[in-house]
């Protein structure tokens, strides 16, 4: 080792000192030295292989460096006049000495793009479930079509044209897109999105409505408890496929839908299949109608229109097929002396399909209502505007509603402030309401409905009738969800329409007083 | 159908769900893309072409393999005439140049004859008359840093023998005081003369007396599994290429009519430049995205690279359209008493290395030189795991025994940089800020974020034109 220390300037310091055979990476030295520059007392420091270039740096610098090899490692330290140099070199040694991390920190960091995470999974089936804003969705959705697999799309707010397009590549590839705005799917009896709990059974539905599904998964659980309580088996959902609420709209042509029915037509399992939809466009009807009777299983269509079908009378005639009675739909709370309050009927609803089909049932009794998501465009409500003098049904889980807020089967608050207005509302005659429960659905959502019907009733004793949508094995318990709607005052069907006749009923009984 | 893996993107809610019904469930880590880009995200992400586009520039781009064929003078293969200098990154003039650029065309000039001093250089350059400034990466060429060519400078010729398209690059000229980190004094000029008069014809001789053309992109896959990534590391690499040269380079110098200590200086020049190879890797690179150049549809980036002011991108879907924004300054480790405010904003064409998947993108390969761009191997490990986010492929050729030789990720993909925010990690030298210094550290730097939504916006424009032009409407 060559040692020289020298006062070279008035107030600095330089020591400079070669190591023969110690050896270190340009890397680590430049690591080294940096860290030694940091040292209370050192002005400048170089720590490096006495290569030519390395030396000339030195020089660069001003330090004095005696002949070396490239294979010297020369420590070249300047110090304030008063600086401790043992302190310096105690530095040189501490930033020379390799410091590693005690464990390898082999954890992969979570894919950040479905294609990342469905590369991940390996070869083999699965599904994505995008549920990301809507603007992002057919981003996430393509990244699971380009990979061969099945995507359901939950979220709303998804462009037309954006869903025409994942479903044109979709179908040119036979992968299934499930949505967008698709709430509901059970696939092999494992839901996804808002999906009941259901005893596996031998059914396959399709569906273009969210809790269109959702009402039949619960009156087909029903009536298959009922049979199985016979001895009669088999009665159930097995897959539940969403396509989402435009699939059978003329510019999607149901793409989706012909894609679902293709694989409930291959499976063994399924003996007979349902397609459940909101009110489709004729055409695209029509050639549904032809496209299943091509198929081998047998096919109920469950087409909302006017005209047409209720869901209640679509699952019976399910049930009819499969040669069994439908059995009596559960209500609970039924109070006979009920009477309207007022002439009109409020229909606050988180089930797009359910507000649907209670309006087709209401205005074939009342003619003509408004609502946020109208049966014509004369009738909808002005913007911003959720109730009018008149009969009004809002369907929170419009996308409208949604923009930059949670589903109203996850965040009640806008529901429940309306309940609020309307009874607060003297024409106000009868609240009708639907509850949803399953997978993805608020823990207790009675708990946050109960007290808003409380509140309105505490007004006045207005009617209340919900129909609540769920099966005995959801995780929030049909039956606890039931009685503390009763407990509140509320009536509670099973069966949406069977909750809408009610409503009805009591309404006609006060437009009879009145006149 | 049968109870699938679910891969959820969005809510925990519906994750938490499925999982309570003990089925497997994959989360992705969803973020919000870059802002404003969600639009033309769907555009793009809908385009018919898309899928097939980029299967295609990929393969063309895994398709090539670079060989070495010969060293000739730009003048020569370029066509280069004096007064014309090449340089690298995007378009640049010399009012916008960068010291490090200045001083790389003031010494270039020099070299030349056009002056007899590099200083009187700035007086021809500021007149423009009778110079002109072009990118290497118009002339299917690469620089490192400033990347400056002169018709007299000595350039590898690398070509894919299923096309007999070539690309070129200058021969590198060592670390420190050398042209192109901006360094122009007389022993630059020296070692440039020297190169010009000894290195590049002796060179030429070994190459064409080398009776197996080099396969270059061999190479890069041998010395991926021996320690470099490539681009700030290349030492197996140059002695490999040393191990190709050698024989015909002894054999070839005497009727050449060189001495056996020109052979030795040359012998020694290369084996005690670590960084002799990288001008090799990234011609090869470069000659193996230009395949992927040009597929309509293809979000795959074909080029980045700086001048020191700009830092550039083109993309396989948009033709030659660089899309610029400002140059970052790296951060790293710096030489000698350096320190950030004398580094020079990113320049060079070498992040072509990390545009083809090696360089930082294979930063888990090479060890020895990860603390300079991280810290320690498990930041290795996730920085090439990382990149993978933003890749169309896995090059099969190019692999890290150290990620179960997985391949590296290959062909950044436009639309996943805007939608993950991650950005193509570029390992890469610092030039100081002032002609004339030279190199002042090396270290780690990435593009500026907002180019890669302007590139996004042209592929969506060009996505909506096409739709109009094939008479879709949706």
């Amino acid at each position: 080792m060559s040692t020289t220390t020298t006062k070279d300037h008035v107030d600095h310091v330089d020591h400079v000192e070669l190591r023969s055979g110690a050896y270190a990476d340009s890397v680590t030295l430049l690591q080294v030295s940096r860290a030694v520059q940091a040292t209370p007392g050192v002005v400048a420091a170089q720590v490096a292989m006495a290569t030519g270039l390395n030396l000339e740096v030195l020089e660069a610098m001003g330090f004095a460096v005696p002949p070396a090899s490239g294979n010297d490692m020369v420590v070249a330290l300047r110090l304030d006049a008063d600086a401790d140099v043992a302190q310096a070199l105690q530095a040189v040694d501490t930033a020379l000495t390799p410091t590693r991390p005690t464990t390898g920190d082999t954890t992969e960091a979570p894919p950040r793009t479905t294609g990342s995470a469905l590369r991940r999974t390996g070869p083999g089936g699965a599904v994505a479930l995008v549920s990301v804003p809507g603007a992002s969705a057919t981003v996430e959705a393509m990244d699971a079509l380009e990979s061969g697999h099945d995507v359901m799309v939950f979220s709303d707010n998804v462009p037309l044209a954006e869903e025409v397009a994942l479903k044109t590549y979709a179908s040119s590839r036979g992968a299934l897109v499930m949505g967008p705005d698709c709430g509901t799917a059970v696939i092999d009896g494992v839901g996804l999105g808002f999906a009941n709990t259901v005893r596996p059974g031998r059914i396959g539905l399709v569906a273009a409505s969210g809790t269109g599904c959702q009402q039949l998964l619960a009156l087909l659980h029903h009536a298959g408890e009922h049979l199985a309580a016979q001895g009669t088996d088999g009665v159930g959902v097995r897959h539940a496929l969403g396509v989402g609420g435009r699939d059978l709209s003329a510019a999607v042509g149901g793409l989706a839908t012909r894609e679902a029915l293709r694989r409930l037509d291959a499976d063994p399992d399924v003996d007979l299949v349902v397609v459940v939809s909101k009110p489709p466009a004729p055409e695209v009807a029509e050639a549904l109608a032809r496209d299943t009777d091509a198929l081998a299983t047998p096919v109920e269509l469950g087409l909302l229109g006017r005209g047409q079908r209720d869901l209640t009378a679509v699952a019976e005639a399910v049930l009819a097929r499969l040669g069994h009675d439908a059995p009596d739909w559960p209500v609970q709370g039924a109070d006979e002396s009920a009477a309207a309050t007022g002439p009109l009927l409020r229909g606050l609803f988180v089930g797009g399909t359910l507000c649907d089909e209670s309006m087709l049932l209401a205005t074939e009794a009342l003619g003509p209502v408004r609502s946020n998501i109208p049966l014509s465009d004369d009738l909808a409500l002005d913007p911003g505007e959720l109730i009018a003098d008149t009969h009004t049904f809002v369907d929170f889980g419009d996308d409208a509603l949604t923009q930059g807020r949670a589903h109203p089967m996850i965040d009640p608050t806008l529901r429940n402030e309306q309940i609020s207005r309307a009874a607060a509302d003297p024409s106000t005659g009868v609240i009708l309401l639907d509850l949803v429960l399953g997978h993805g659905a608020e823990p207790d959502p009675a708990s946050l409905l109960a007290p808003a019907i409380e509140a309105a009733r505490a007004e006045r004793p207005i009617p209340v009738v919900v129909s609540l949508v769920g099966t005995d094995l959801d995780p929030q318990g049909l039956s606890a969800q039931r009685d503390a709607l009763v407990a509140a005052g509320a009536e509670v069907h099973l069966s949406n329409a069977s909750a809408t006749r009610r409503a009805l009923d009591l309404l006609s009984n006060f437009e009879g007083k009145a006149s | 159908m049968s109870t699938p893996t679910v891969v959820t993107c969005g809510a925990d809610m519906f994750a938490d769900a499925v999982a309570g019904q003990a089925v497997d469930v994959q989360r992705v880590d969803w973020r919000p893309p870059m802002p404003g880009t969600e639009a033309d995200l769907a555009t793009v992400a809908t385009d018919p072409r898309r899928v097939e586009a980029n299967r295609t520039a990929v393969e063309a781009m895994l398709g090539v393999t670079a060989h070495l064929v010969d060293v000739a003078p730009a003048s020569e293969v370029l066509g280069l005439e004096q007064g014309q200098f090449l340089h690298a990154g995007p378009p640049i003039e010399w009012e916008r140049a960068s010291g490090p650029l200045r001083g790389a065309l003031m010494g270039g000039a020099a070299l030349e004859g056009l002056v007899d001093d590099p200083e009187d250089a700035v007086a021809l350059f500021e007149s423009g008359s009778s110079v002109s400034l072009e990118p290497c990466h118009h002339r299917s060429a690469v620089g490192p840093m400033a990347g400056v060519v002169t018709p007299s400078m000595w350039m590898w010729v690398l070509e894919d023998r299923a096309t007999g398209r070539r690309t070129y690059c200058s021969l590198n000229e060592g670390l420190g005081k050398v042209l192109r980190y901006g360094a122009y004094n007389d022993e630059v000029l020296t070692r440039l003369r020297w190169m010009g008069d000894v290195l590049g014809p002796l060179l030429q001789a070994a190459v064409r007396g080398t009776p197996e053309a080099t396969d270059v992109t061999g190479i890069l896959t041998q010395m991926l599994q021996m320690g470099d990534e490539a681009h700030n590391r290349n030492r197996a690499g140059t002695l490999m290429l040393l191990r190709d040269l050698s024989p015909a380079m002894v054999t070839s110098a005497e009727e050449g009519g060189f001495h056996s200590s020109d052979v030795a200086d040359v012998l020694r020049f290369v084996g005690g430049n670590d960084h002799f190879f990288l001008n090799l890797a990234m011609p090869a690179c470069k000659l193996a995205l230009d395949a992927g150049r040009d597929v309509p549809g293809s979000t795959m980036v074909v080029a980045m690279a700086r001048n020191g002011t700009d830092f550039g991108i083109q993309v396989s879907g948009t033709g030659d359209e660089w899309f610029t924004g400002p140059a970052q300054v790296a951060e790293g480790l710096f030489l000698g008493d350096f320190g950030p405010d004398d580094a020079n904003p990113d320049i060079g064409d070498s992040a072509i290395t990390e545009t083809a998947g090696i360089g930082g993108f294979a930063m888990a390969t090479a060890p020895a030189i990860v603390r300079l761009v991280g810290g320690s191997v498990p930041d290795a490990l996730a920085t090439t795991r990382r990149m993978h986010e933003i890749t169309l492929a896995e090059n099969p050729r190019w692999t890290v025994p150290v990620l179960e030789f997985q391949g590296t990720p290959t062909g950044i993909d436009v639309t996943k940089v805007c939608r993950t925010g991650i950005l193509p990690q570029i390992n890469t030298g610092m030039a100081g800020a002032v002609a004339g210094v030279g190199q002042v550290g090396a270290g780690l730097v990435t593009p500026p974020a907002e180019i890669f939504p302007k590139a996004l916006a042209a592929l969506a424009a060009r996505s909506a034109q096409a739709e109009v032009e094939a008479g879709r409407s949706l």
